[in-house]
């Protein structure tokens, strides 16, 4: 009944709109076709009465594990039954049932299997694929320890072989030594896949797996030797049992280590692996998938922003006139759609990289990796650099919801503390950037002594010639032209060769005081993150540019050309000090970008809820009252509230308990 | 014991911790009382957090019900009051995790707004928790704009009785903190009617439960408004008013009054009100933001220290990762900054004390300075807070994001700071609205208020630093600050002339101009920070080792200003591209000195282990033994989870078989 009433706001904004926002939702969702599909998994989640429950926000984290470990099991299960085994519409499935948090079985989905079918010999898989393919046996892959993360060389757990009985003694030697992290260890598996340094014939061979059971089968309960548990609250995930798992004197047979490439033969002989470049692929997999979620977490933050920005109406912008709607506000427009923008070359970026990962993985299976660096390179700053920005842009989403941003009836920030997380795990931020940065500092040396460099960075090559010829960096300033793409293209381009350029001479400055190479590489570090930093910048602006051409529908592309001029100027108006400091851009060009942004947040304004429409969220999967479709935020807010545990009984117990007696003494 | 890594940092102290600690503190007396309150409260079991991270929101609200009604116990006891010197302490002490605080803001609207009459019949009702109040101004659909508010009062001359009403659902008063369970009685405001004529808005008392079983009184509906990012102790309300009466002595009326035959009197000057928003706006910025960053840069230096990752020098242990230089380019600014914001307090304190003698005398000349100082520093100071309570967390890795580092629940509770007591941009905005006032003034010849006397100075075009050591010179940096501010004041303001002499209205103009407007304040305000720090920092002379850490946190401050905003020095050539390395360079170097005190520093702000709650910031530094003790506590591992028997044991054993 409610359903039918649209707010006359959130109407009047849609009939406003200059496109049509299924147009893009097929963009987005890579053609029409595929929307289709997804909206059909969709409904087949969404229809289901078994994947219905009580609102999230009034659960204990206890009946928030149990309504998810439910809804797993029966996912498992309908996946199955309806024939769905395509990796992106698994993905579209378990997001549709968990809408879009994190649940128990995430790391025996996602690593378990997987590690089993790329690391196991034949005769591994008969054993534990099939059981785990059914669920008799749930595993997890238990890497991270209480002391170490990262750097995987300072793992502490060891696996000790024993010729005499073929087993491998397993042990937490340290406190920090314990595993901890590891999703699924808590309470719901049964087996873990457990890193540890091997020992055998007294010599330590390195990081190797194990296939270790941790839980009795038809108890549950842990093996003597094994103390698990869960680790208790943390900042989100509350349907995780993110676990710690101790290891005393622990045996297995040797036929639980992954021996598919490194081997330890009976008597105890070591037989190294070929390589182990193989193992970037997983992990340029797993960051290319959170540069994806990065855009749509934040979309999902803008999509309820912008919808409730259009409903609210607050204070006054003309003497005795009505309180308009805050999206009339610039300062508002400032927070918002430079986000919303963001969100959009994000997606694109997303789409990039799974695309390109798809295609040199035919060519890693042919035995050529020669794409795989640069690749491997790429993801890692994108990945540090999406998940910032997004993690920061869900935050000022929030906070220009106001209040209300902060009830989690807004749903902003359950999406916050579902994403955070991605800036610190499969790679801490920081370290991501570094990573990007030796490629780059790689790339520069290799220019610098005459080689060229190919693909993202082949900005790099032009830098000898700007040397020999110092007007080419005079020129570029009167060339950026603040109303095209291509330009600003060239302009983040410029920044980027600048700004790898100086880290590396600094890099090579701190190396000539004959300092250490790490000392060196340390003292620069601040500059290399920024070179990182810039790189990705220009990376991002060059696809979302590189996207518009492909559009086919002009008033499409019109629109999605207005969002790629706000990203890129609003990028330069945010970090106008690196191309002030390269001559890239004058002072009156700076003037003319900032009033560019502002010009156009004005233009996008009336296509600004027809531009979150197209991000096609479904009410259920958004889980916002603020957010909601129809816009009708108020009546549903007192609704919400009106189930909030602290209501269930109308005089609290504390009255009688502690204010009563209170009242009495005083 | 302590952490061998943790106790070789404090070896090395440049100064003396316990003479930084006093200094903080106001006086070596000040940190006796503050050690005194702190220890007698966390004594008490009663007041114990130590569950806090594992309990659901109603156990969360009813230990702050009980730990209210026993602190009034427990003052009584120790002889203290709420006016007395030990009632900012106490609040730090319990970490604000108490209930009835709205109570308090209850008693204090009554003060301020109410007659004589009034005061001598609710105030000592209140004080004696005869009935409990809260203060509902804030309504589901309007916030900040007060004159949008849609509750109705209506006099009923019949009756001499207001009719309180909420006439549609965006009306209902929505968040006011202790009113969705405890309160009986609230300050309510309401669009006042009489005769049919709106004389905007107006405080009333309303009863809103039964004073013998506490239920809901006729014609009222309340409850708790739902699960929030935190604040879970507190029961922030909804109240809907259906044909609520009150007599007409409930009306709070020290300012304006309706009189039996409707007649409506408007006596003395409102400015007051004005006095009370900035009262509240100056106080919050200590302990809702300042200290959480102390607390939060405390926990993951600490930790810092201890946690070991990755090698810097081949063949070396693992390093403490406080020496990677990006780990301390995150936190060292934070820590700089918290020191910047504990005496940017001290100097709005002493403004505000000056500025409330003055009124007193009736002389209200300092008002506008002291509202906008007051809003502007609001916002940047809960803003820049909040952000860096959010770098200090995900500075600490994977286990920063465990409720049992204490990070996540300071991150979210300080948030709530940028949006209550006025929301940061309109806060912003109300500042530049004085700035923009006081740059035309100036401009002009006319007086202006002290702190914006520099608007009208003459200044240099360049900055005349020749290498990177005289970005160490205050002197530099902050007539840098300075020349900055005044860039983007008088620019924005020329933008604001033109554009209404090009015949866009006044108030459309100003909302193009919005963005660049927010900015300006908020450099005014940087500036502002950076002269006191400077400025104080000189007047330490006496206090030698104190002195020269402090200089290098104000250096380190000042710079790291400039290095993540080069574009608005670099803009006008003021700061040349030259010298904008230097700055980088000094920076980078600074970053490095004042690593070594770092753990000094942090200790100083002289935190218990029981007030940081956190399993990775405690003093001894036994990170991992304490995370592992405290995850064991966990209600996860000591409850059996129905999950186990219901969903997981037909998982394992028998559904899947069918497939």
């Amino acid at each position: 009944r409610r359903k039918t009433m649209m707010n006359a706001d959130l109407r009047r904004e849609r009939a406003a709109a200059t496109f049509q926002p299924e147009l893009l939702t097929h963009i987005l969702d890579g053609g029409a076709e595929r929307t289709r599909r997804r909206k059909e998994i969709e409904a087949l989640v969404l229809n289901d009465p078994d994947f219905q429950h009580e609102d999230l926000n009034f659960l204990s984290r206890s009946q928030r594990y149990e309504q998810a470990i439910r809804k797993s099991s029966l996912m498992v299960m309908k996946l199955r039954e309806y024939g769905i085994a395509d990796p992106e519409e698994i993905y579209w499935f378990k997001s549709f049932v968990h809408r879009g948090r994190p649940e128990p079985l995430d790391l025996h989905l996602g690593m378990f299997l997987p590690t089993l079918l790329t690391q196991a010999t034949p005769e591994q898989q008969d054993r534990f694929f099939m059981p785990a393919w059914n669920l008799e046996i749930i595993g997890t892959y238990a890497q991270t320890e209480m002391g170490h993360g990262t750097h995987l060389r300072g793992l502490e757990t060891t696996a000790t072989y024993d010729p005499a009985t073929q087993e491998f003694i397993l042990n937490s030697p340290t406190v920090t030594s314990i595993k901890w992290w590891p999703g699924g260890l808590g309470k719901t598996s049964n087996h873990a896949i457990v890193l540890a340094q091997l020992y055998t014939q007294g010599q330590c061979k390195g990081l190797h797996a194990f296939i270790v059971p941790i839980r009795q089968l038809g108890t549950h309960e842990p093996l003597p030797g094994i103390t698990v548990g869960d680790i208790g609250p943390k900042f989100g995930y509350d349907e995780m049992d993110n676990g710690y798992l101790k290891m005393d004197n622990f045996r297995i047979p040797r036929e639980n280590m992954l021996m598919k490439y490194a081997q330890v033969e009976p008597d105890g002989t070591y037989v190294k692996p070929l390589s182990d470049k193989l193992t970037y692929g997983t992990m340029v997999f797993i960051r290319s998938l959170i540069v994806g979620d990065s855009a749509r977490s934040l979309s999902r933050a803008c999509t309820i922003a912008i919808r409730y920005s259009a409903v609210r109406h607050q204070s006054e912008l003309k003497p005795g006139e009505p309180e308009p709607q805050i999206l009339d506000y610039q300062t508002q427009q400032y927070k918002l759609f430079p986000l919303l923008a963001t969100a959009y070359a994000f997606h694109f970026v997303g789409a990039y990289i799974k695309d390109t990962y798809r295609r040199i993985s035919g060519d890693i299976n042919e035995g050529d990796l020669s794409e795989l660096p640069e690749l491997h390179a790429l993801t890692a700053g994108l990945k540090a650099f999406t998940s910032w920005t997004a993690n920061a842009g869900i935050e000022e989403c929030r906070m220009a919801c106001g209040g209300h941003g902060y009830s989690r009836c807004s749903g902003i920030p359950d999406i916050y503390v579902t994403f955070t997380p991605s800036c610190t795990y499969e790679g801490e931020n920081t370290v991501m950037m570094l990573q990007t940065a030796r490629f780059l500092v790689k790339s520069y040396t290799q220019v610098s002594s005459g080689q060229r460099v190919t693909g993202m960075v082949s900005y790099l090559n032009d830098l000898s010639s700007q040397r020999i010829q110092p007007q080419h960096v005079a020129a570029r300033t009167v060339t950026v032209r603040i109303n095209d793409p291509v330009s600003l293209v060239e302009a983040y381009k410029a920044r980027a060769a600048r700004l790898v350029e100086a880290a590396a001479k600094n890099l090579q400055a701190e190396l000539k005081q004959r300092k250490s190479k790490e000392d060196a590489w340390n003292r620069t570090s601040v500059d290399l993150v920024r070179a990182s930093e810039a790189h990705c910048h220009y990376v991002v602006v060059k696809l979302f540019t590189a996207k518009l051409s492909e559009i086919s529908n002009a008033a499409v592309r019109a629109v999605l050309t207005e969002l790629c001029l706000l990203y890129a100027l609003y990028g330069i108006s945010k970090n106008t000090g690196d191309f002030l400091q390269a001559s890239i851009l004058t002072d009156a060009q700076i003037t003319q970008v900032n009033q560019r942004v502002k010009e156009l947040l004005a233009i996008i304004r009336r296509n600004a809820v027809a531009l979150v429409d197209s991000f096609d969220f479904h009410d259920v999967h958004l889980g916002s009252v603020l957010g909601r479709y129809d816009g009708n935020v108020y009546e549903n807010m007192f609704e919400w509230a009106k189930k909030s545990p602290l209501n269930k009984t109308e005089v609290h117990v504390s009255f009688h308990k502690h204010l009563k007696p209170m009242q009495a003494k005083l | 014991g302590v952490n061998p890594d943790l106790a070789s940092e404090r070896q090395t102290a440049s100064f003396s911790v316990e003479k930084l600690t006093a200094w903080l503190d106001g006086g070596a007396e000040q940190t006796r009382l503050r050690r005194a309150v702190v220890e007698a409260i966390e004594r008490d079991p009663v007041f114990s957090r130590e569950n806090q991270y594992f309990q659901s929101q109603n156990e969360r609200y009813e230990a702050a019900v009980r730990k209210a009604v026993h602190l009034q116990k427990k003052m009584h006891e120790m002889g203290w009051s709420h006016e007395g010197p030990e009632s900012k302490y106490i609040y730090r002490a319990v970490a604000g995790d108490i209930a009835f605080l709205l109570h308090r803001v209850f008693m204090r609207s009554i003060s301020v707004l109410g007659s004589d009459e009034q005061i001598a019949k609710w105030i000592p009702l209140a004080s004696q928790y005869q009935l409990i109040g809260s203060y509902a101004q804030t309504e589901l659909g309007h916030g900040t704009y007060l004159q949008g508010l849609e509750t109705t009062a209506v006099f009923d001359v019949a009756t001499q009785e207001f009719i309180l009403n909420t006439p549609k659902i965006s009306a209902m008063k929505w968040w006011p903190g202790d009113m969705g369970r405890s309160a009986t009685h609230t300050v309510v405001f309401a669009q006042l009617y009489v005769h049919g004529k709106c004389y905007g808005i107006h405080p009333f008392i309303v009863q809103i439960r039964s004073l013998q079983d506490h239920s809901l009184c006729p014609g009222i509906i309340a409850g708790d408004i739902g699960p929030k990012m935190n604040f879970e102790h507190i029961d922030n309300g909804y109240l809907m008013l259906q044909n609520v009466r009150v007599p007409r002595e409930n009306m709070l009326n020290k300012f304006c009054e309706v009189q039996p035959d409707g007649t409506y009197v408007r006596r003395g000057s409102q400015k007051i009100n004005y006095f009370t928003m900035t009262s509240v706006r100056i106080s919050l910025i200590s302990g809702e933001a300042v200290t959480p960053l102390m607390k939060a840069c405390t926990i993951a230096i600490r930790y810092s220290a201890v946690r070991r990752q990755s090698q810097l020098k081949p063949g070396e242990q693992e390093a403490k990762i406080l020496d990677y230089q990006t780990q301390q380019e995150k936190l060292l600014p934070q820590l700089a900054a918290a020191y910047a914001f504990h005496l940017i307090d001290d100097y709005l304190q002493e403004l505000f004390d000056r500025g409330y003698r003055e009124i007193q005398r009736k002389n209200f000349d300092t008002l506008p300075e002291l509202h906008a100082l007051s809003s502007g520093f609001k916002a940047m100071v809960t803003q820049y807070c909040t952000s860096g309570v959010e770098i200090c967390l995900r500075a600490c890795g994977g286990h920063g994001y465990s409720l049992l580092s204490g990070l996540p629940s300071l991150y979210t509770k300080i948030i709530a700071s940028c949006i209550y007591e006025g929301e940061n941009t309109i806060l912003l905005l109300q500042t530049a609205r004085f700035l923009v006032k006081s740059f035309m003034a100036a401009s002009t010849g006319q007086s202006v208020p002290p702190s914006v006397t520099y608007l009208a100075a003459a200044k240099s075009r360049k900055c005349p630093a020749k290498n990177k050591s005289d970005f160490l010179s205050p002197a530099i940096y902050t007539e840098a600050y300075q020349h900055m501010a005044v860039r983007l004041i008088s620019s924005t303001a020329a933008k604001l002339q033109d554009l209404i002499q090009s015949g866009v209205k006044k108030h459309d103009a100003w909302n193009r101009c919005t963005v660049q407007l927010a900015q300006a304040a908020k450099a005014h305000c940087h500036y502002i920070t950076v002269k006191n720090f400077a400025e104080t920092v000189e007047k330490l002379e006496s206090k030698a080792g104190i002195q020269k850490i402090m200089k290098h946190l104000c250096d380190l401050f000042a710079l790291h200003g400039i290095f993540s905003n080069t574009g608005v020095f670099l803009h006008d050539g003021y700061i040349s591209g030259a010298q904008m390395d230097m700055v980088t360079a000094s920076y980078l170097d600074l970053l490095a000195i004042i690593r070594k005190d770092a753990v000094p520093l942090v200790d100083a702000f002289d935190f218990t282990d029981k007030s940081l709650n956190s399993a990775l910031g405690c003093y001894d530094g036994q990170v991992y033994q304490r995370l592992y003790e405290w995850a064991r506590k966990s209600p996860t591992n000591k409850q059996i989870s129905p999950a186990y028997e219901k969903y997981l044991k037909p998982l394992l054993h028998n559904t899947l078989s069918k497939l």
